[in-house]
């Protein structure tokens, strides 16, 4: 279970988290909607303390963090339970795919080489990358990077996978080969927060779906009713928004 | 018009000048990686923001980069053991690529911060989210990355250095140009001694050069697509 309590992050005067709570089961997928400077992605990045935030506790798994004492290992020990997957995929330049795999199992998680690479190989055929492996990253494509990026963070087995926008920095051409491997991992019962402007997408793959704006979470229910019988008049402003955008292209 | 040049002379003198090369390498090496090492530990510092050391750092950079070589070689060799005396025993050698690592790492600081500034934060946090501590995302990914960018700017210092070594002549070290100005002096054949001269160091530097393409071509191989 991941438990946040009471979360408060700003930037000068500008409030991004203004006391979030919230709870995620273990196995659940959970999809985070809202607008632009919502706070949705500082959220997510509070959650593996990429950002610090201000005020609240943490709970991911059996590690606890209370903002107003951590330390550095209990920061390293809450990063450890969760990995990222990054808008603008973050590979390891310098490194090949393979490499991008194995490099925090054989450097985080001392496992060996060639157990580690075994790994790796087993993960990069999951998501359809068995023959690009020894490929550097300015070799693939955008949709091949970003696979890449989901496989290395599945590689660190963690309590749950943590997705920034995954797809929104993809070309059109390649948003359906990442989706069609996130949904493969969900349907595998991993735990996952995906903060998405897909909303079919969220729609087909969530368990839940919070929607935000200013940095609250203004509602919280199954894909289902938040997508065909919103309550709050900013949800319903917000998808109305968004469909009609759909409608535009 | 009939030129007095003697080129046989000068063919002649290079054996005479040949073996000063190793001694000239060794000052530039040497200096090199002790600047090296202090220049990143100083870049590091430059990136800290920790309140004190930072300023320091700062002061140091723009100290060593303000004062000429020459200043600062007669200042270690000539004027420290002045003010401590346990320095009287420091050889020429030791005052020259003391002198000359000091500068060298100041201008090194500047190129290293430069070049972890432009590694990307992204790679940072992609190392954080995957369980890595800050000190192996340095190791196994900022660094190399930065090294990449600091590749050609360092290279070139690294020829500017190489041609300074020079100036441990002051000092009265017998590397290559002070033995050239011995030849030159009992010969009294300046033009074809120092263009002897000029063509080692361009020798050094072409060689040097090609060194410096190799390795980057080896760096670089991760970036091309």
């Amino acid at each position: 279970m991941i438990t946040v309590k009471n979360l408060k992050k700003r930037f000068g005067d500008n409030v991004v988290l203004d006391g979030i709570n919230l709870e995620v089961k273990e196995g659940e997928v959970l999809a985070i909607i809202g607008p632009s400077g919502s706070g949705k992605s500082t959220l997510l990045r509070c959650l593996n303390l990429l950002e610090k935030p201000d005020e609240g506790e943490l709970i991911i798994g059996d590690k606890q963090l209370d903002v107003h004492k951590m330390s550095s290992k209990k920061i390293y020990q809450l990063r450890q339970q969760t990995a990222m997957v990054f808008q603008h995929y973050n590979l390891f330049k310098n490194k090949t795919a393979l490499e991008n795999v194995t490099e925090a199992l054989i450097i985080a998680k001392k496992i060996k080489k060639p157990e580690a690479e075994k790994i790796a190989m087993k993960i990069l055929n999951q998501v359809g990358l068995e023959d690009k492996v020894h490929q550097y990253p300015v070799t693939l494509s955008g949709g091949q990077q970003q696979r890449v990026g989901i496989a290395r963070a599945l590689a660190v087995n963690p309590y749950a996978i943590l997705f920034d926008e995954p797809t929104s920095a993809l070309d059109p051409e390649w948003v359906s080969e990442v989706l069609q491997v996130i949904k493969k991992i969900a349907e595998q019962n991993s735990t996952m927060i995906i903060v998405t402007h897909e909303m079919q997408f969220a729609e087909e793959v969530a368990d839940r779906v919070i929607f935000m704006a200013d940095g609250n979470i203004v509602e919280e229910n199954t894909p289902k009713e938040i997508f065909h019988n919103p309550q709050s008049p900013r949800t319903k402003q917000f998808l109305r928004r968004v469909g009609s955008g759909e409608e535009d292209v | 018009m009939d030129l007095n040049i003697d080129f046989g002379y000068l063919i002649s003198l290079i054996p005479d000048l040949l073996p000063f090369i190793p001694l000239t390498l060794f000052l530039a090496i040497v200096t090199m990686v002790i600047a090296v090492v202090l220049g990143m530990g100083i870049a590091l510092v430059l990136r800290s923001g920790l309140p004190v050391l930072t300023h320091l750092a700062f002061t140091y950079v723009s100290f060593f980069r303000a004062i000429p070589s020459l200043v600062q070689l007669f200042l270690i060799y000539y004027g420290l053991p002045q003010i401590f005396p346990a320095l009287s025993g420091m050889t020429a050698i030791a005052a020259a690529i003391l002198g000359l690592s000091l500068k060298q790492a100041a201008y090194l600081a500047e190129i290293f911060r430069a070049a972890l500034g432009s590694v990307d934060k992204g790679q940072m946090e992609a190392c954080l989210s995957v369980g890595m501590t800050r000190v192996q995302a340095f190791r196994r990914v900022i660094l190399p990355q930065a090294i990449r960018n600091a590749i050609p700017a360092t290279g070139n210092q690294f020829i500017g250095l190489i041609k300074e070594t020079s100036l441990a002549f002051t000092l009265g070290v017998v590397e290559l140009f002070a033995q050239g100005r011995i030849l030159a002096a009992s010969s009294l054949r300046f033009f074809e001694t120092y263009l002897a001269l000029a063509l080692l160091y361009w020798a050094m530097i072409i060689i040097y050069t090609f060194i410096q393409q190799a390795i980057e071509k080896k760096i670089e191989r991760p970036y091309q697509s």
